[in-house]
């Protein structure tokens, strides 16, 4: 029984992460999708996000405001709009202008972009670990009397955010007019323009949703953990890319399925092994994925892009 | 007694008078387009005037997508001009020239295979009101009762006729003034490229305006007012379709003797 629960609250831990993997995960693989390039500039913008929520709740906790779902409310908003504005800036600034020149230049830009914000925040905001004290403690402990599991409510506002982002995005790209264009563009943007379509608006939107799931990812983590630093993006950043590869890159659902697989097989590792293999994990399981089958879980055969 | 185009002077029209650019439905002047360092158009001058059906015919790899594909924007042409309706569309953005009046049916016709008849017929009239979107859609299908029946599969389900019959459809939907056609008929039955072709003069007879690349040439140059020959990237005839049927180098050259 002892085991049995083990084993859930390893389950339940690693949902909670790799739910905020999905989310991040989905910027990666939509910007996939209709650029054929990997954003790497993704995992800054989930850092911003994390930060502007600090900051965000810092602010209005000064202000002597207590509540802490108007809190979280607030910074999700700030952190969101801030972040929708850098992701649009990185498109514009870092990928827009080298389009259509070799693979190898967009990626270095986007590198340097991804260096650039790094900095850029340890300048404004000093290289130094910034805390805030948990808004929403406490939850729920079941279980026998030799081992209580616990569901925290933060963890159950977690899967609550995601499941209702997933929801959302699900219902935006299968149902409005505009994830529909975007659909089109991802399967052939060359067309989608024959048809008048302003591909470089649909390319722009693609960069704002994910780096808008990337802040909420951001605010979810940042609440959970209750710090951030500058550098936290580039871990972030390469889990859920490695979880966008391994449900199958280009997939929506499949960043989703992949974010969630990648934190379970985390926790599980750091529970069973130790907490010390949790990043081993990750990057074991992306080689593997890429030796064996690139095109992951949920993607197609040949992923060919130009 | 076919005539090369040099001699008649580049715009010259079967009947005689010549268009200006200016009054064409579409008038290239010495377009020249290059891939990289590939010259593919080389100094090509041809006018469509309005409500006649103009083919392009010519070998594979002579130019004939670059050709059409130029008139977009897609690639862009190196020199020379595009006219639409009296105005200069040359380096105009892609987007933007096929939201002003005219479309186009690719080569290998370029559907959304994973979306459905109806979202991919929806694309075609994107900036449309749903209204107006709906109105089309219903027009569309009147055209091709076929794509009723399949309206909410898959496209990538389809046979190529059907697939061709959307991507005309998905043409259509905006209300083009002028569609450009980039050999429709290639890889499907004989008898649903009657049906094609059919459907090609019925729009004609509408009003649309047609301008039709294809290998097919028989079929092609027999409902044609007009057609031009094009050879390594160059014009090498002009004429009427049925002078061009009976023209003894095309006949050896594209309708197999
Ligand atoms: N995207 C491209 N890149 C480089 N060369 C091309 C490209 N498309 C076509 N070409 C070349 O341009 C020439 C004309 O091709 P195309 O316009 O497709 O001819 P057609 O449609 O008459 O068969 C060919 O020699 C072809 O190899
Ligand atoms: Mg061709």
């Amino acid at each position: 029984m002892e085991e049995i629960l083990y084993f859930l609250q390893q389950v339940i831990n690693g949902l909670t992460i790799g739910s905020t993997y999905a989310l991040i995960a989905i910027g990666y693989t939509m910007v996939y999708g209709i650029i054929g390039m990997i954003n790497f500039a993704h995992g800054e913008i989930y850092m911003i996000g994390t930060y502007v929520t600090f900051i965000v709740i810092s602010a209005l906790g000064m202000l002597g405001i207590a509540n802490p779902f108007f809190l979280m409310g607030a910074a999700l908003l700030v952190a969101v709009l801030v972040s929708c504005a850098y992701g649009f800036a990185v498109e514009r600034v870092a990928y827009r202008p080298v389009r259509g020149s070799k693979r190898l230049i967009a990626l270095i830009s986007a590198i340097g972009m991804s260096i650039f914000l790094q900095n850029y925040m340890r300048l404004a905001q000093g290289s130094r670990d910034m805390a805030i004290s948990s808004l929403i403690p406490g939850g729920w402990e079941f279980g026998i009397e030799s081992f209580a599991v616990n569901l925290s409510y933060m963890q159950v506002i977690i899967f609550g955010v995601t499941l209702g982002c997933m929801l959302l995005l699900s219902t935006f790209i299968s149902r409005s007019r505009l994830g529909r264009a975007c659909r089109a563009c991802s399967q052939d943007a060359g067309m989608a323009r024959l048809l008048g379509i302003n591909t470089d608006m649909i390319i722009s939107m693609t960069f704002v949703i994910g780096a808008a799931l990337a802040a909420v990812a951001g605010l979810l983590l940042g609440m959970y953990y209750g710090v951030v630093n500058p550098y936290i993006g580039f871990l972030a950043g390469l889990k859920a890319f490695t979880a966008a590869v391994l449900g199958g890159i280009g997939s929506i659902p499949g960043a989703m399925l992949g974010g969630l697989l990648l934190g379970v097989a985390e926790a599980l590792t750091g529970g069973y092994l130790s907490t010390e293999y949790k990043d081993v994990v990750a990057f074991g399981l992306l080689i593997l994925i890429l030796l064996f089958r690139p095109s992951g879980i949920l993607g197609k055969p040949e992923v060919e892009k130009i | 007694m076919t005539e090369h185009v040099e001699d008649v002077g580049i715009l010259a029209s079967c009947a005689g008078e010549v268009l200006a650019p200016q009054d064409a439905m579409l008038a290239l002047e010495n377009l020249t387009t290059h891939y990289g360092p590939v010259q593919a158009l080389n100094d090509v001058s041809l006018a469509v005037g309005k409500g006649e059906i103009v083919t392009l015919i010519g070998a594979n790899g002579a130019g004939k997508t670059t050709l059409l594909m130029s008139i977009c924007g897609d690639p862009r042409p190196t020199s020379g001009r595009v006219w639409f309706e009296g105005e200069e569309i040359t380096g105009t953005p892609t987007a933007r020239v096929m939201r002003g009046g005219l479309s186009v049916v690719p080569e290998g016709r370029r559907i959304f295979t994973g979306m459905t008849v109806e979202e991919n017929l929806a694309m075609g009239g994107y900036y449309q009101t749903r209204e107006e979107n709906e109105r089309s859609i219903e027009h569309v299908l009147d055209l091709f009762p076929r794509l009723r029946e399949r309206f909410n599969q898959r496209g990538g389900t389809m046979s190529g006729g059907e697939q061709q019959m959307l991507a005309i459809g998905r043409a259509l939907m905006s209300r083009p003034r002028l569609l450009l056609l980039d050999e429709p008929s290639l890889g499907l039955a004989p008898i649903v490229i009657g049906q094609i072709f059919d459907i090609v003069e019925q729009l004609r007879e509408q009003g649309t305006t047609i301008f039709l690349v294809e290998q097919n040439a028989h079929r092609a140059l027999s409902i044609a007012d007009r057609g031009y020959v094009l050879e390594h990237g160059h014009v090498v005839l002009a004429d009427s379709g049925k002078a061009l049927l009976a023209n003894d180098d095309v006949r050896r050259a594209y309708l197999g003797g």
